[in-house]
C-alpha cells in the first residue's frame, strides 16, 4: 500500500481566515445590512445563461456539465441546447415582458457572433448582457496557460462590447470554473463584478492584482439546470424551491437587510413547452409582489457599493 | 486487508434487552451538524481527489464556504429555536480559521467532536503512527479551543484505515482516560448503540449516526427534493418512536450547513423538527449524552445478550 510523505501532516495555511488570500473571512450576519431601493426586501436578479455548445466539443479540461456526451456527432444535445437559442428563449422574453420582470443576460461571445439576430434582439430591448465567456467547450482551468487564458479573455470581451454595443462589466465562466489568474485577468479586461464564486448570499470584495471586484451570488443550487437536469427533479420542484427560498429570505430581510434571490436560468431548461409554466408562475408570483425589487445585475452591485 | 472490520459482532434486531433512555423516553434524538473547512489547494493522496476539476475547483470549494459564511447561523438559530444542542462533527482546522464559529457554538453548549483536521486530507496511505498524530492534534485542537474531551469520532470524509477507532480510543485514553474517546458514528449497521471491540479492550461504543438521514447523501448522492427529504425525516423518527416503546432506539440527522441550510431547503428541515421535538416522549440530547449513558448502564447487559445470541444456534 503507498505511504504518504509526512508533508501530508503539514498544514501550511492552518491560521485565521481563509486558506487563501482572495478575500475577507466574513459571516454574513456580522456584515452592516443593505437597503434596497423604495423599501423593497428581496432584489430578484433573473440571470439568463445564452449559451454555444460546440458540437465538436474538445472537453479540456473537462467536459463542461451539459455539454456533449456522446460520440461525435452528438446531434441530440447539441440540437437540444439550439433549441433555447431559437425557440425557448422567445418564450421567455414574453415572460419576462408579461410579468414585469428585468432581466439580465448572460452570454457566450461566440453565440453572439453567430446569431446578430438574437444578440440585437436584447440590444434593442436595452436589458444588461454579460459575458459568459467564449463558448461553452473554453474553459478556464487551474494551470491553463496565462497567456492562452488572457487571450481568451480578451477576445471574448472586446467581441461581445463590440456586437453589443454595450460596456460589458459581469462576468461568469462556463461551468463557473476558474484557473488561479482568472480573477486578475477580468480585471485587468474591464470587469467590475463576476458570479464564479458561489459561497455568499450577499455582494463582496474579491482581491485581484488590479484591484476589487465584486463577486456576486449566483447560486448554482438554485440553478434549472442543476436542479432539473442534474438532481432529476420536476419543473414544479423548481417552482416548489424558489417560492420556498423566496419566502426565506423575505422572512430574514426582516432582520438581516435586504436580500438576493438570483435565479439562474436556460432557455433550453425552462424554455420547453412542459415547463414554461412553471417559470410562468414563479415570474408571477415574485413580478407582482410588493417587496420584490426586479433588476439588472449591475443595479444590484451599484446600490451594495454605494451602502458599503 | 480481511474480510471483516472485526469491530461487533451480529446482534439480532429481536429480543434484545430493553434499552430506557431518561424519563422514559422512547427514542433519542440528536442532530450532528458537520462543519467542515476543505482546502482551496489540497495536496494529493493517491487513493482519492480532493476535487474533480484542477484547483482551485471552485464549484466545490465555493459551495462549503457558502456553508461558513451563511449556513452555520442559519441552522444554529434554528437548532435554538427547538431546544436543539448540536454535536458538531468537526474540521478541527477550522478552530484556527473561523473561531467566531467555535465560539458562538461553544455559548451554547453545543458538542465538538472530531472530523480530522481538514476535509480535504484523507486517511488512506496514512502510516498507524500519521493517524496517530493527526487525530491526536484534532482532540488537543478541541480541547485548547472549547476545554471539551473529545468523546467522538467521524473520520474526515469517512476515510478510514483498519486502526481508525482503535487509534481513537487509544489517544482519547492517552490525553483524557475514559473521558475522551468512547464512541464512533463511523458505522451504520444499527439502529441502537453497539459495543465496539477493540484491541486495548476500552469501554466504547458505536452510536448511530444515520447516512441515510445525512443531508449530503439525501441531496447530492440521492438528489431527493427539500420537501422529500423533510418527509422522510419524518417518516424515519415515526418508525423509530413506534419500536422505541419496545426498546429505546436513536434517531440522528446528520447535517451540513452548506446544504441544509439552503434558502430553499431549510423550510422543510424546520417542520421536520419542530415535528420530532413536539414528542414529549423524546430525549433531545447529543451524541456524548448517549454514549455515556449507553456505557453506563446497557454496555454489560447487551454484550451477555451478544453472547447468548449467538451462542443459541452455535457459533459460526
Amino acid at each position: 500500500m503507498a505511504t504518504l510523505n509526512d508533508d501530508y501532516l503539514q498544514y501550511p495555511e492552518r491560521s485565521y481566515g481563509m486558506d487563501h488570500d482572495r478575500y475577507e473571512w466574513s459571516m454574513l450576519q456580522d456584515r452592516k445590512a443593505v437597503q434596497w431601493p423604495d423599501g423593497k426586501k428581496v432584489a430578484l436578479w433573473v440571470n439568463v445563461g445564452l449559451q454555444f455548445f460546440p458540437l465538436n466539443q474538445k472537453g479540456i479540461p473537462f467536459k463542461v456539465p451539459g455539454g456533449m456526451t456522446k460520440p461525435y456527432p452528438d446531434l441530440r444535445h447539441y440540437s437540444l441546447r439550439d433549441y433555447g437559442n431559437r425557440v425557448g428563449i422567445y418564450r421567455f422574453l414574453k415572460a419576462f415582458d408579461t410579468y414585469n420582470i428585468t432581466p439580465t443576460f448572460a452570454m457566450n461571445t461566440r453565440l453572439a457572433e453567430r446569431i446578430p439576430y438574437l444578440v440585437n434582439t436584447i440590444k434593442e430591448r436595452g436589458d444588461e448582457i454579460m459575458c459568459h465567456g467564449w463558448d461553452m467547450d473554453k474553459l478556464h482551468y487551474g494551470g491553463q496557460d496565462v497567456s492562452e487564458e488572457k487571450e481568451l479573455i480578451k477576445k471574448s470581451l472586446e467581441t461581445l462590447r463590440k456586437l453589443t454595443g454595450q460596456d460589458i462589466t459581469g462576468w461568469i465562466s462556463p461551468a463557473k470554473n476558474e484557473s488561479e489568474n482568472t480573477p486578475d485577468l477580468l480585471s485587468e479586461n474591464g470587469i467590475n463584478y463576476f458570479c464564479d464564486w458561489v459561497n455568499d448570499d450577499m455582494p463582496y470584495d474579491f482581491k485581484t492584482k488590479n484591484g476589487a471586484l465584486t463577486a456576486m451570488p449566483l447560486p448554482t443550487e438554485l440553478d434549472d439546470y442543476f436542479i432539473i437536469n442534474n438532481n432529476l427533479h420536476s419543473s414544479e420542484d423548481w417552482a416548489d424551491q424558489i417560492e420556498d427560498a423566496f419566502e426565506f429570505l423575505l422572512k430574514e430581510s426582516n432582520t438581516g437587510g435586504g436580500r438576493i434571490l438570483a435565479l439562474n436560468i436556460h432557455p433550453w431548461v425552462l424554455g420547453q413547452p412542459h415547463r414554461i409554466q412553471y417559470l410562468e408562475r414563479v415570474l408571477e408570483k415574485l413580478g407582482g409582489h410588493p417587496d420584490v425589487w426586479s433588476t439588472s445585475a449591475t443595479s444590484i452591485v451599484n446600490v451594495w457599493k454605494s451602502q458599503k | 486487508m480481511k474480510e471483516d472490520p472485526g469491530y461487533y459482532d451480529y446482534w439480532p434486531y429481536e429480543n434484545r434487552p430493553k434499552i430506557e433512555w431518561p424519563n422514559g423516553a422512547k427514542v433519542a434524538f440528536w442532530v450532528a451538524p458537520n462543519i467542515e473547512f476543505y482546502e482551496l489547494n489540497p495536496p494529493d493522496n493517491p487513493f482519492r481527489k480532493p476535487w474533480p476539476q484542477p484547483c482551485p475547483a471552485l464549484p466545490g470549494y465555493t459551495s462549503r464556504d457558502w456553508g461558513n459564511r451563511v449556513g452555520h447561523v442559519r441552522q444554529m438559530e434554528l437548532l435554538e429555536k427547538y431546544g436543539i444542542r448540536g454535536s458538531i462533527s468537526l474540521s478541527t482546522a477550522l478552530c484556527d480559521h473561523h473561531p467566531e464559529i467555535i465560539k458562538m457554538s461553544k455559548e451554547r453548549d453545543w458538542e465538538f467532536f472530531s472530523h480530522g483536521i481538514y476535509n480535504t486530507r484523507y486517511t488512506y496511505g496514512m502510516t498507524e503512527a500519521q493517524e496517530r498524530k493527526m487525530i491526536k492534534d484534532s482532540i488537543e485542537t478541541i480541547y485548547k479551543h472549547t476545554g471539551q474531551k473529545c468523546a467522538g469520532y467521524l473520520a474526515p470524509a469517512l476515510s478510514h484505515s483498519e486502526n481508525t477507532l482503535d487509534l481513537f480510543a487509544e489517544v482519547g485514553t492517552e490525553l483524557f482516560g475514559n473521558e475522551a474517546g468512547i464512541y464512533s458514528c463511523d458505522l451504520f449497521h444499527d439502529d441502537q448503540p453497539t459495543p465496539i471491540h477493540l484491541r486495548s479492550g476500552k469501554k466504547f461504543a458505536s452510536i448511530p449516526y444515520s447516512l441515510e438521514m445525512n443531508d449530503t447523501i439525501a441531496y447530492l448522492v440521492q438528489k431527493i427534493t427539500p420537501r422529500r427529504y423533510g418527509k422522510e425525516l419524518k417518516d424515519n423518527f415515526d418508525r423509530l418512536y413506534a419500536e422505541g416503546a419496545q426498546s429505546g432506539t436513536i434517531m440522528c440527522i446528520p447535517t451540513h450547513n452548506y446544504q441544509v441550510s439552503n434558502a430553499h431547503r431549510i423550510k422543510a428541515y424546520e417542520e421536520a423538527l419542530e415535528y420530532i421535538t413536539g414528542h414529549s416522549d423524546v430525549w433531545v440530547t447529543t451524541g456524548k449524552e448517549i454514549a455515556q449513558y449507553f456505557l453506563d448502564n446497557y454496555y454489560d447487559d447487551s454484550l451477555a445478550d451478544i453472547e447468548t445470541k449467538n451462542k443459541k444456534y452455535g457459533n459460526a
